[in-house]
């Protein structure tokens, strides 16, 4: 399969991309490590006139620690989080699900702001960064606004990202001693997860239960009111909409969200 | 465009068009026929090859992409002499094959796994390969070749390939 004809630019700043964006608008798509990009542009369900490669500005990649966050930069690999001490001792969590996407060829591609910016609801990194409390760094024409996790993700692949601007980093909150759990439940290896879990520090979040992913409220209220981990899982359904597809029914994810959302909670991978 | 790369320890300079494919690349132009094309998807990894030392699937890369890097395949795997990697020659000794098609894929996974990881457990070398698939599904002698390489390569003084001939 061979993508549709387009135009190439390489970025060398993050100034640089911007006005490259700025020019040529909605038909530019930003290209980083392309292992969510490229395969659309496969199938032709993408058509860009033109691609910005981003992955050799130098600013827009590495991890840095400042204050009690750990700052990513959005075309760090999964497999730079992955193998980084530092994530590993402060973010175990973010640590372990950059792991599970996909296989080792994907994860020394793949980046943690294009897994964001594409916003796949059954995606890994999205779910944890919601259950992280994490936050967006995106930089735009008129300079750079946080946005929370929560806020982010707004609908099925869509997010607050305009097309001017541009991704710029990640922020998680330092904390290796946190409680946390991690479920991810496939037929194959190397799928997207049919029902996903995140557990932090009582935050609960959800992928492929809905259009986003979610956080699961009413299991925190129940956590919050002293609810044992069994029971405040059977919550877990609550605001979610799951869909039905060939792998999973609507009611079967349902009682997968509510079975490994009280793994997650009992601190399990998987 | 043109681009500049390093294969197989080659420096080469081509006009490429930016939706040429590495893999088409490296098959076309290149005329290096080892990667091979499966699901196109980004999943059976039979067109694995490295870029800088890494495994990356080349069918998920623009050769654009890969300009001013250095990308090996299988055949940049081989020696001038014809001698072939501990690699290679634990997959032949063995029988890490049976039709042979995911091999110059499941090789450069192997490479690249053992870079990262000298010394990896057999459940290690299994998820180190989950991106790689074998429809003949000889997985087993696929493991144990990555691990007796794992093992000669942790030995340089032994041949690799004592006793079975060049």
């Amino acid at each position: 399969m061979i993508p549709a004809q387009f135009e190439y630019e390489m970025a060398d700043s993050v100034s640089q991309a911007l006005e490259l964006l700025a020019e040529h608008g909605e038909d530019a798509k930003l290209l980083a490590g392309g292992h969510s990009l490229l395969p659309m542009m496969k199938l032709r369900l993408a058509t860009p006139a033109m691609l910005i490669d981003i992955a050799r500005i130098g600013e827009l990649a590495g991890i840095r620690a400042d204050g009690d966050e750990l700052v990513i930069g959005a075309t760090t690999r999964y497999a730079d989080i992955v193998s980084s001490g530092l994530v590993r001792a402060e973010v175990p969590l973010l640590a372990h699900a950059a792991a599970q996407v996909g296989d080792p060829q994907i994860r020394h591609r793949g980046t943690i702001g294009g897994s964001l910016a594409h916003s796949d609801p059954a995606a890994d990194l999205p779910m944890t960064l919601v259950a992280l409390g994490g936050s967006l760094e995106i930089t735009g024409p008129s300079g750079v606004r946080t946005v929370p996790a929560d806020e982010f993700f707004t609908g099925f692949f869509e997010s607050v990202l305009e097309p001017d601007e541009l991704l710029t980093a990640v922020r998680v909150p330092r904390g290796g001693s946190v409680p946390w759990g991690y479920q991810k439940f496939v037929r194959r290896a190397n799928d997207w997860a049919i029902v996903g879990v995140a557990a932090y520090d009582g935050r609960v979040a959800l992928a492929s239960m809905g259009v986003t992913p979610i956080r699961a409220l009413g299991v925190e209220e129940a956590l919050r009111a002293g609810a044992p981990a069994a029971e405040a899982a059977l919550r877990a359904v609550e605001g979610t909409s799951a869909g039905s597809d060939f792998h999973a029914d609507k009611s079967y994810r349902e009682h997968l969200a509510r079975v490994l959302t009280r793994r997650a909670l009992e601190g399990k991978t998987g | 465009m043109e681009i500049k790369l390093t294969v197989n320890g080659t420096t080469r300079s081509d006009e490429v068009e930016p939706r040429l494919l590495l893999i088409h690349y490296l098959r076309e132009v290149c005329g290096l026929r080892a990667a091979n094309i499966g699901c196109d998807t980004t999943s059976c990894g039979a067109c694995t090859v490295l870029l800088d030392e890494e495994s990356v699937k080349s069918c998920t890369v623009l050769a654009v992409q890969a300009n001013g890097r250095s990308v090996t395949t299988a055949e940049g795997l081989v020696d001038e002499d014809g001698t072939m990697s501990v690699i290679q020659r634990a997959f032949r000794q063995n029988h890490g094959l049976q039709c042979g098609f995911c091999t110059p894929g499941m090789v450069m996974a192997a490479t690249s796994l053992l870079a990262e990881n000298p010394h990896p457990s057999e459940q290690q070398v299994r998820e180190g390969l989950e991106g790689n698939f074998c429809r003949c599904t000889g997985y087993h002698n696929i493991v144990r070749a990555v691990l007796a390489a794992a093992e000669a390569l942790s030995q340089p003084s032994e041949d690799a390939e004592t006793g079975v001939g060049a």
